[in-house]
């Protein structure tokens, strides 16, 4: 028997908004050509943000052993934090 | 689509402790998944770190407004298949099968953009082997867009076995082993849109 793990349309409904709302800062911050340390940081908080959203919410892990969590966040910091090495390696010293 | 009120579940439930949503056989492929997008996703840091001014010149000419409609398209697909496993869940059948159908819609529309995408880069001459850059551009999106046919493959799947009325509660783990896995495609893709479209 499942128990009511999805949540409600109401709240996925908002999620959803946010998500896209979200998607449009990111791409607002590309058209504006935004750079350096400040720009990677806020654009891999909004994508750590969304990435988020779909593993805890729409994925229902949030309802799951917290083990699914660890695994499935912890790849999405492992990620991102091998990314912002790469990129301060590339940055003028 | 019907209102963002929904009858109680049938059934109460039985469990209150946690429960992982779908097949553990489908999470352990989406956890090898992901650690496969995690290292192309490493590769193309690295490589980028070691040919900056080219990345950031060749990134510059891609199709940045594509990009961001994929994403809305995507995330709008998986908004979809939430609510179509929240109808299955008050074993509402029709409106469980409108709702993948309109994640179907929207799967469609990504590949749609893509392969416009990819027209024009191939009218550009971008290959795989024209440099670095491109070399990750098209095979990572490649790879991704691979992902999306099969996500596409499987709510359809999902569809036909909305309209058979084949999930209602105590019957939800094809809908979610397939919810699932339309999920982890848009997870990977939240990561690889800014990394390969934007971040410079």
């Amino acid at each position: 028997m499942s128990s009511d793990v999805h949540g409600t349309p109401r709240r996925a409904t908002l999620l959803w908004a946010t998500l896209i709302v979200a998607t449009l800062l990111t791409w607002g911050m590309g058209a504006l050509g935004a750079t350096g340390k400040g720009a990677i940081a806020a654009l891999a908080a909004i994508s750590f943000w969304k990435g988020a959203v779909i593993i805890l919410d729409f994925m229902a892990l949030r309802h799951a052993p917290a083990l699914w969590r660890m695994l499935t966040l912890g790849w999405m910091i492992l990620v991102w934090v091998v990314i912002a090495i790469a990129y301060i390696k590339g940055m003028p010293q | 689509m019907e209102q963002d009120t929904l009858p109680a579940i049938a059934t109460p439930p039985d469990d209150t402790g946690p429960r992982l949503a779908g097949d553990l056989a489908i999470w352990f492929f989406i956890l090898a998944e992901l650690l496969a997008f995690g290292v192309f996703f490493a590769a193309y840091a690295f490589t980028r770190a070691n040919n900056i001014e080219l990345f950031d010149a060749e990134q510059a000419a891609l199709n940045r407004n594509a990009g961001a409609l994929n994403t809305v398209l995507l995330l709008t697909a998986s908004y979809f298949v939430v609510r179509a496993v929240q109808a299955a869940e008050h074993s509402l059948s029709q409106p469980c099968a409108r709702w993948l159908l309109a994640a179907i819609a929207c799967g469609a529309g990504f590949l749609v953009v893509k392969m416009f995408e990819y027209a024009a880069a191939f009218e550009h001459n971008i290959s795989l082997s024209s440099s670095p850059f491109h070399m990750f551009y098209l095979s990572l999106t490649f790879f991704h867009f691979m992902h999306v046919i099969l996500g596409m493959v499987i709510l359809v799947a999902m569809w036909n076995g909305a309209r058979q009325g084949r999930y209602r509660p105590g019957e939800m783990n094809g809908i979610e082993t397939g919810a699932a896995y339309w999920h982890m495609v848009d997870l990977v893709w939240l990561i690889l849109f800014p990394l390969v479209y934007v971040i410079h």
